[in-house]
């Protein structure tokens, strides 16, 4: 750090940041020499309140580790546990679960094209999009009820149904959502203020792609050929025909271009399913108590690949479940991507990822406010009372405990 | 064609064009028929199978038992997430989703509601 | 000495002037939400807000210089009214008109951007500092296009007095026409001078919070509000003056309606430029304003000057 250096916080609470979370940065005049990120203000002990409720009562709770890919969570959860009951879900309802994470789908990559616009002070951009979203939402609720928290699955299959006159709304809507995104295609790629606003900012070379493991539209626009809907396709994926879209600008501008294809990608994919949808229930009956056994989920989310875990015990809640958000996995890209860029840029290089902060806080670390230290609980009285409060849930530990020969034990 | 003012067209479209936004509160927006609102309760057709406290994820409901094969029910609205999960454990569909939503009170009291057969699908707050 | 006083207090100063750049800010909010096809902010929403943020707490940090930073915002307000006096608004004449009082005009206008800067940099704040370094890096890069766009009709009329100019102007009407590309010019500086999208870095919202007035609140930050809004109004007649000066004989009442809708097309056209632009960075507007705005305001200097020479004389 040179003695002109200086750092500035933005966040936890700060204007381009919908959340919080806290980004020191170090700068040198306008320029940002490093960053750090400090995550877990948004801890909310999701999967620990998970482990003390049942399957059913979780799938609500999963469904709001995130606002916008609620279905996303949902669906990636129940596809666990339906993996560990071993149930067949019916043909339709998987259609209507690939239909309603596509319109999730419109509806996130929109909203990002306004946070966008807003990022580079293009207000006009986030009136227009967020306008035109309001179709994809009404359609939203048309479906499911309403228009966050859709609440369409149920272990076994969807809990509503979609009726013809349903279909044709969907069409229409699409066919408008269609005409826009043309023109919001149009306007990304021709204005020259958005171009130079985004184009060479943010640069994530492949192998830097790669190694840090980004996933989503953030990979994508770096070349990185990787959809989770086409490599190992879940619900109704496998039998529709789409591209996954990839880009070698490498920076913002081939993000925002990978999302906005991905709008054309995602209409296809409705019309599609809408015209193949079979006939037939739209739920199998599940069991209330999960057999044993463990299940690893992956899902596309709008933002990139959501992984869940669950482990069953055989009663009827989960023993153990870990909820991996797209965002933790791209959130480390940004302190790369900002090395020795403008200050300007930080707020639509942070948006590029299309952050979703609260999803990715799995864990806090909490400070003494006097003496600074972390310890507020030492490590082994922190075990002890993790087994006793597992003993009263029912699971024992202690058998695993002398098999692994844990000293202290 | 790359240019700056590229909205401009549309921009200006928009100046004779009727603002999107909804003026809500004079003017009330038809909620879908599928809306997950306000729940509603039918206290004759309740069995007290308690099925819909059983799986109510955040403690909302309770179904008392009042008399011989009589029961009421109290709904925490404040508590409710709307996920009317409820509505589909219940057997006998003695549950079911409303399209009313304005359900801002003053107060945390008058956000507990009762129904039984003499108040049934009133909305009275507890005293 | 009544007439000295009617005019400071009441018309065309202070009272006049600041219903007037309330009204300003009210066109330019409405207009800018029905180009994005909102609804935007009632009548009153200007004055319900300087009233809000007067009955507001002020709070002067800690680490900042307390007498600049609580004197910065009167000193923005009245450079801007004192401006207003020696501008033209509907007859020829400004209130107090004397040789060479454009270059004071000018000047004047400069104040408020120094005073943002001294504002910003003394609340010692990171984002009140960095914006304050930027209103004064900004400055250098849109005040040469200013002065030189408003330079070219002024050396073609053969003064620096604007009354003069104006009545120049009203008897060669045609010479406006020639202006029409220095009158563009100006427009973007006025963007950078006003700190409006494109040119809002100094206050980017989503980058430094709100730059030099972070640290602001209650009745300095209303006072700094409302000498931006003059600054707008003040600006906005400058250029009506040099660059729309037609109509000037037309009696108070008509020649005043004039005047009020020349003010509001320019306000209008700011507002229209806010709505199509994504904010520039820093290094960006400096090279817009160098490499093209700047050489092509003194181009069109020269051609006015070869016109002077050929035409006029």
């Amino acid at each position: 750090m040179h003695s002109h250096d200086f750092q500035i916080p933005i966040g936890p609470q700060h204007p381009a940041l919908k959340e919080p979370e806290s980004f020191l940065l170090t700068m040198h005049g306008e320029k940002i020499t490093s960053m750090t990120v400090r995550l877990g203000y948004n801890h909310r002990g999701i999967e620990k309140a998970c482990e003390a409720q049942s399957y059913i009562q979780d799938i609500y709770l999963i469904e709001r580790v995130c606002g916008i890919c609620s279905h996303s969570h949902a669906t990636c959860f129940i596809q666990a546990i339906e993996e560990i009951a071993g149930l067949a879900v019916p043909k339709r309802a998987l259609y209507i679960r690939t239909l309603i994470a596509e319109l999730e789908r419109v509806h996130s990559h929109l909203l990002w094209l306004g946070v966008a616009g807003h990022e580079i002070g293009f207000d006009t951009l986030l009136m227009y999009t967020w306008r035109d979203r309001e179709v994809v939402m009404d359609i939203l609720a048309l479906l499911t009820g309403n228009r966050v928290n859709y609440s369409m699955n149920t272990i076994g299959g969807v809990r509503r149904d979609i009726t013809a006159e349903q279909k044709q709304e969907i069409l229409k809507a699409t066919d408008t959502l269609e005409e826009r995104t043309k023109y919001y295609i149009q306007i990304a790629t021709e204005e020259t203020t958005i171009i130079k606003r985004l184009s060479g900012v943010g640069m994530l070379l492949y192998d830097d792609a790669v190694n840090l493991g980004a996933v989503g539209p953030t990979a994508r626009a770096s070349g990185v050929d990787r959809d989770i809907r086409r490599d190992d396709p879940y619900a109704a994926y496998g039998e529709l025909k789409f591209n996954v879209i990839t880009d070698k600008h490498c920076d913002v501008y081939g993000r925002a271009v990978v999302r906005v294809l991905e709008l054309m990608e995602s209409y296809k994919i409705i019309r599609q399913v809408l015209a193949d949808m079979p006939e037939g229930p739209i739920t199998v009956k599940a069991p209330r108590k999960i057999p044993a056994g463990e299940a690893l989920s992956r899902y596309e989310a709008p933002r990139g690949e959501d992984v869940h875990y669950v482990k069953a015990n055989g009663t009827d809640r989960p023993e153990r479940v870990k909820v991996r958000a797209p965002t933790l996995a791209n959130v480390q890209v940004v302190a790369h991507m900002l090395k020795d860029r403008y200050l300007a840029d930080m707020p639509i290089v942070i948006a590029a990822i299309d952050p979703c902060f609260s999803c990715t806080d799995r864990l806090t670390s909490l400070r003494d406010s006097d003496s600074g230290s972390k310890n507020y609980m030492t490590w082994p009285a922190l075990r002890s009372y993790s087994i006793e409060w597992h003993r009263k849930q029912g699971i024992d530990f202690s058998d695993l405990n002398k098999k692994f020969k844990v000293p202290g034990n | 064609m790359i240019r700056p003012g590229r909205m401009i067209i549309q921009v200006l479209r928009s100046l004779f064009k009727k603002p999107a936004t909804s003026l809500y509160p004079f003017v009330k927006t038809e909620m879908p028929d599928k809306f997950r609102g306000k729940l509603k309760y039918y206290p004759e057709k309740c069995i007290g199978c308690m099925l819909c406290m059983k799986d109510c994820p955040s403690d909302a409901i309770v179904i008392k038992k009042v008399g011989e094969k009589k029961y009421i029910a109290e709904i925490n609205l404040a508590r409710c997430i709307y996920c009317a999960q409820c509505v589909d454990s219940c057997p006998k569909d003695a549950l079911e989703s409303t399209k009313e939503f304005e359900l801002a009170k003053l107060t945390r009291d008058q956000l507990k509601v009762v129904i039984s057969e003499e108040t049934q699908s009133s909305s009275e707050p507890k005293t | 000495m009544a007439n000295v006083l009617f005019n400071i207090l009441i018309f065309p100063g202070f009272l006049f002037a600041s219903v007037f750049s309330l009204t300003a800010e009210y066109v330019d909010r409405k207009l800018c939400a029905k180009l994005q096809n909102r609804v935007g902010p009632p009548w009153y929403q200007p004055l319900a807000d300087f009233i809000k943020l007067l009955a507001k707490e002020d709070i002067v940090p800690q680490q900042a210089d307390s007498t600049i930073f609580t004197l910065m915002p009167s000193i923005a307000f009245t450079a801007t009214l004192t401006a207003f006096f020696c501008i033209p608004l509907w007859q020829t004449q400004s209130v107090y008109p004397f040789s060479s009082d454009l270059i004071v005009v000018l000047y004047l206008l400069t104040i408020p951007t120094l005073t943002f800067f001294l504002g910003g940099w003394y609340a010692r704040s990171v984002f009140s500092m960095i914006g304050a370094a930027r209103a004064i890096i900004q400055l250098f890069a849109y005040e040469i296009p200013l002065f030189l766009s408003i330079l070219a009709p002024a050396m073609l009329a053969g003064t620096l007095s604007l009354s003069e100019m104006t009545v120049f102007y009203s008897h060669h009407p045609w010479l406006v026409l020639l202006n029409l590309m220095n009158f563009a010019i100006a427009l973007v500086a006025l963007l950078g001078k006003l700190e409006k999208t494109p040119f809002d870095i100094p206050e980017a919202e989503t980058e430094i919070v709100a730059g030099t007035f972070t640290e602001y609140s209650g009745r300095l930050l209303a006072f700094f509000r409302i000498a931006i809004d003059m600054e707008m109004v003040a600006g906005s007649s400058l250029l009506a003056a040099v660059f729309l000066p037609f109509g000037f004989n037309l009696g108070p009442a008509l020649g005043f309606i004039l005047y009020l809708a020349k003010v509001l097309f320019v306000v209008a056209l700011l507002s229209l430029a806010r709505t199509i632009f994504a904010r520039l960075r820093i290094d960006q507007m400096i090279n817009l304003c160098w490499k093209y705005i700047a050489p092509a305001a003194f181009l069109l200097l020269v051609v006015d000057l070869i016109v002077k020479g050929f035409i006029v004389k």
